[in-house]
C-alpha cells in the first residue's frame, strides 16, 4: 500500500474555487425571497414523532395538522400568507428533538416550532427553542410548561395539562369507583405528573393511593408488574404509552379475568387501539378519561362534526379510509387548535417575519377566553398568559357495548389550580 | 399477593421469556460455534420473523390459527433464506474475518431495521393468537382447620403461553437431534471442530456455513413468531433480544448449545422472578453484572471450552 500524502496543488485549489462558485450559483430558493418577505409563506416547523415510541401519535398529529393547514390556507392563510409545514422526525427522542428545533431555526428559517407531544422530548427541546428565541408551541399535556420548568418561548395553548386533568378526575373516581387506588403509569416525566398530581388530588378527596407501579415506556411485557397490585385495591388507575399499549391492556385483562377492582384509565393506554380487539372484552363497564370523545356522541357539536370530517375520522374514531386505523382522537385536536391560535396570534401581532417573534409571544399571552368554535372544536378554553397553559373541559367515558360513551364532563373551573410561574416577567 | 402463588406466577412468566430466549440464543450460539461469526444482526432476524408473521397472518385471513400456522412455517424459511443469501453475498466475500464480520453485521442490522421502517412502518401491529384461553390456577392452602382451594387474583396463565413454553422445548429437542443424529449435524460439528480438516475431507464448508447462518436466523425468526401473539411486531423489537441473547451466550459459553439453553433458562427465570419480586430494571442489572463476572473469572463461559 502506498502512503503518499496529497499535497495541495495549484490545480486542486482552482478546482475547489470552481466548486464553490457553482455552489453559490445554486443557492436555495428562499434566498430569492429575501427582499419580498410578504409573499413568502409562513413556515411552521412541525416536530413530528414519525418513528420511535410516539409513532402512532405522530401519524395522527400529522393528519390533523395537514387538515388544519388546508382549512387555514383555503381561508386566505395568515395575514394573506400561506402556511407551509416543514415536518421533521424527532424519533420521539429528546436529543434529536433539540437538534430538530435547531434545524427549524437555523436551516429551514421557520417562523415558529410546533407540535411536540412526548414530555421528555418537550423538556429536551424547549431550552434550545428558548435560546434560539424560536416560539415553540407544544401539544404535550405535560405539566412542565405550567410548572415553570421551561421558558417564555414555550407555550401550550391547545391542550390541557395532566395536573388539571387528574385534578378534575379525582372527585369522580372517589365518589363513584372507590377510595383505595393503585396507579400504573409510564416511568418518565408524563407518568410522574400522573403519579404526583393524582396522588395529591385523591388525598384531597379523602382517598389514598395504595401502590404506585412505574413501568418503563419501552417495556413489552407487563404481567410481571401486576402482582404488585395490593389485594385491597378498589380502583386500578392506569395510563400507558408506547408501541406495546395493546399488550398492556390485554395482559391486564388476562391477569384479572372476571374478578378484580374497578378500572379507571387514561385513554392514552388505548390511543390508536381498537377497543373491539380480541382480548379487550373485559374493558366493558370500565371508565376512561378522554380529552375529546373518540366515538361520535349524541350531543356532538356542529364544530366537532366539521372537524371530524376535515381530518377524515369516522364516527368510531378511525380513519374513513381504513376502519382498522384508529386515531389518537383524545389528543390530536390540540394540533388543530394550536394552529388556529398561531394564526390568531400572528394576525393580532401583525407578524411580518422572525423579527416579530417577541410580538407573537405577547399576542398569545394576551389571549384569555376562547369560545367553542370551528377553531376550538373540543370546546371552550381559558388560556393563562402567565403560565402559558390552557385550561378546558375534560370528559369521562364508560365502555358500553364496545363503545366509549361519555358519562361526565367537568367544568373548566374544576381543572384550575394556582399559578406556579409568571413567564411574562422573563425577558423576550 | 401471597408468596406461593406469586412465586409460581413469576416462574411461569419467566419460563415464557426463557423459552423464546433459548431459541434466539441457540441460533446465535450455533452461528458463532460453527462459523466463528459474531452476528450483530441476529436481533433483526428475530424482528423480521415477527414482521413477516404479521404479513402472512394478514394475507391468510380466516381463523387466526390458519394465519399463525402459515407464519410458523413461512417466516423462519423466508428469514433463513435471506440470511443464507447474506452469508453468500457478504460474509463469504470478506472471508469470515472476525473484525470485518462484526462491522458487516452491524451494517446489516441497520439495513434490515431501516428497510422495515420504510416498508412496514413504525407501528406496532398485533398478530392474533391461535387460541388464548385464560386458565385459572387453583391454589391450595390451610384455612384455620381445613384444607381448601382458593383462586387468588391474577393467579392464572393463558393456554397460549403454555403452548409457547412447550413449542420452544420441542424445537430445541429438534435442534439437538439434528446436531447429534443427522448427517448434516455431523458435517456442522466437523466444521466446528476443525474447518481446514473438514475442507480436506471434502466437506462443502461454504455450503455448511450458508446453511448454519440460515438455520441460526431461522431459529430467531421462529422465536419471534411464537412471541408475536403475546407482544406485537415492531421494527425496534430486535434490540432487546439481541442484548439478552448475547448475555445468555456469553454466560453459557460461546458455541456450546447445552450451555446456551441452561443459561437461557437461568436468565429467563431469574428475569421473571426478580422482576416480580423486585423490579425489572434490577433483573437487567444483575444479568449484566453476571456477564461481567463470567468474563472476568471464566471467559470461556460456564460450559465453553477454552480456545487458544
Amino acid at each position: 500500500m502506498t502512503n503518499q500524502k496529497k499535497a495541495t496543488s495549484r490545480r486542486g485549489a482552482l478546482k475547489t474555487l470552481a466548486g464553490a462558485a457553482a455552489g453559490a450559483a445554486s443557492l436555495p430558493l428562499w434566498a430569492r425571497y429575501a427582499q419580498a418577505q410578504s409573499s413568502e409563506p409562513i413556515r411552521i416547523g412541525f416536530q413530528q414523532h414519525s418513528t420511535g415510541i410516539g409513532a402512532a401519535y405522530g401519524r395522527w398529529y400529522g393528519r390533523t395538522t395537514e387538515a388544519a393547514v388546508k382549512l387555514i390556507n383555503e381561508g386566505g392563510g395568515i395575514n394573506g400568507r400561506k402556511i407551509e409545514i416543514i415536518a421533521e422526525d424527532d424519533g420521539t427522542d429528546p436529543k434529536r428533538g433539540a437538534e430538530v428545533v435547531e434545524k427549524f431555526a437555523n436551516q429551514h428559517g421557520c417562523d415558529v416550532g410546533f407540535g411536540t407531544l412526548f414530555s421528555h422530548v418537550v423538556i429536551g427541546s424547549a431550552p434550545r427553542a428558548g435560546e434560539l428565541k424560536l416560539p415553540y408551541f407544544v401539544v404535550s399535556e405535560g405539566h412542565h410548561v405550567a410548572s415553570g420548568m421551561l421558558n417564555r418561548y414555550t407555550l401550550q395553548p391547545g391542550i390541557t395539562d395532566v395536573k388539571s386533568q387528574v385534578q378534575a378526575m379525582a372527585p369522580y373516581v372517589s365518589e363513584n369507583l372507590g377510595k383505595k387506588v393503585t396507579m400504573i403509569f409510564p416511568d418518565f416525566a408524563f407518568g410522574h405528573d400522573h403519579r404526583d398530581f393524582f396522588s395529591a388530588a385523591i388525598a384531597d378527596q379523602g382517598g389514598e393511593v395504595l401502590a404506585q407501579i412505574a413501568i418503563p415506556p419501552s417495556e413489552t411485557s407487563f404481567t410481571k408488574y401486576f402482582p404488585q397490585i395490593p389485594r385491597d385495591t378498589e380502583v386500578l388507575y392506569h395510563v400507558m404509552v408506547g408501541p406495546a399499549v395493546l399488550t398492556f391492556v390485554k395482559e391486564l385483562g388476562e391477569f384479572f379475568g372476571d374478578q378484580g377492582p374497578e378500572i379507571f384509565g387514561f385513554i392514552d393506554s388505548l390511543e390508536a387501539v381498537d377497543i373491539s380487539s380480541p382480548g379487550l372484552e373485559f374493558l366493558e363497564g370500565t371508565y376512561f378519561w378522554e380529552g375529546m370523545p373518540r366515538y361520535a356522541q349524541e350531543d356532538q357539536s356542529e364544530h366537532e362534526t366539521f372537524y371530524r370530517e376535515a381530518v377524515g375520522v369516522d364516527e368510531n374514531g378511525a380513519s374513513v379510509s381504513d376502519p382498522s386505523d384508529v386515531s389518537t382522537y383524545a389528543h390530536m385536536f390540540g394540533c388543530w387548535e394550536t394552529l388556529h391560535i398561531i394564526k390568531a396570534g400572528m394576525e393580532e401581532a401583525g407578524y411580518a417575519g422572525p423579527d416579530d417573534r417577541a410580538k407573537l409571544i405577547e399576542a398569545v399571552e394576551a389571549m384569555g377566553e376562547m369560545p367553542e368554535s370551528q377553531a376550538h372544536p373540543q370546546g371552550a378554553k381559558r388560556f393563562n398568559g402567565k403560565t402559558h397553559q390552557v385550561f378546558g373541559h375534560q370528559h369521562i367515558s364508560r365502555v358500553e357495548d364496545g363503545r366509549l360513551v361519555k358519562v361526565h364532563t367537568t367544568s373548566i373551573d374544576d381543572t384550575m389550580y394556582p399559578d406556579e410561574v409568571d413567564y411574562t416577567t422573563q425577558p423576550l | 399477593m401471597e408468596f406461593g402463588p406469586h412465586l409460581i406466577l413469576a416462574t411461569l412468566e419467566g419460563a415464557v421469556t426463557a423459552a423464546v430466549l433459548a431459541l434466539t440464543a441457540v441460533g446465535l450460539s450455533l452461528v458463532f460455534g460453527v462459523m466463528r461469526v459474531v452476528n450483530i444482526a441476529h436481533g433483526e432476524f428475530y424482528m423480521l420473523g415477527a414482521v413477516i408473521a404479521w404479513y402472512v397472518a394478514q394475507m391468510v385471513g380466516g381463523h387466526p390459527a390458519l394465519g399463525f400456522v402459515a407464519a410458523l412455517v413461512i417466516a423462519p424459511l423466508v428469514v433463513g433464506a435471506l440470511a443464507a443469501a447474506a452469508d453468500v453475498t457478504i460474509l463469504k466475500r470478506i472471508e469470515y474475518d472476525p473484525e470485518r464480520t462484526i462491522v458487516a453485521t452491524i451494517g446489516l442490522l441497520y439495513i434490515i431495521q431501516q428497510l422495515t421502517l420504510m416498508t412496514y412502518g413504525p407501528e406496532a401491529r398485533p398478530v392474533e393468537a391461535p387460541f388464548s384461553g385464560r386458565i385459572d390456577l387453583p391454589w391450595f392452602e390451610w384455612f384455620e382447620t381445613l384444607f381448601g382451594m382458593t383462586q387468588p387474583w391474577g393467579w392464572s396463565i393463558t393456554s397460549y403461553k403454555l403452548f409457547v413454553i412447550f413449542a420452544a422445548g420441542a424445537v430445541l429437542c429438534g435442534v439437538w437431534a439434528m446436531m447429534a443424529r443427522t448427517k448434516i449435524g455431523l458435517l456442522m460439528r466437523a466444521t466446528q471442530a476443525d474447518r481446514d480438516m473438514a475442507l480436506a475431507f471434502g466437506i462443502p464448508v461454504e455450503r455448511v456455513y450458508a446453511l448454519v447462518f440460515g438455520i441460526g436466523a431461522g431459529l430467531a425468526a421462529l422465536g419471534a413468531v411464537l412471541i408475536v401473539p403475546i407482544q406485537q411486531a415492531h421494527y425496534l423489537m430486535g434490540v432487546e433480544p439481541l442484548l439478552l441473547a448475547f448475555i445468555v451466550v456469553i454466560i453459557g459459553g460461546l458455541g456450546s448449545l447445552p450451555g446456551t439453553v441452561l443459561a437461557a433458562l437461568f436468565i429467563g427465570l431469574s428475569d421473571g422472578i426478580i422482576s416480580v419480586f423486585f423490579s425489572p430494571t434490577l433483573a437487567k442489572i444483575l444479568a449484566t453484572l453476571l456477564v461481567g463476572l463470567v468474563l472476568v473469572f471464566r471467559p470461556q463461559g460456564l460450559f465453553g471450552t477454552r480456545t487458544a
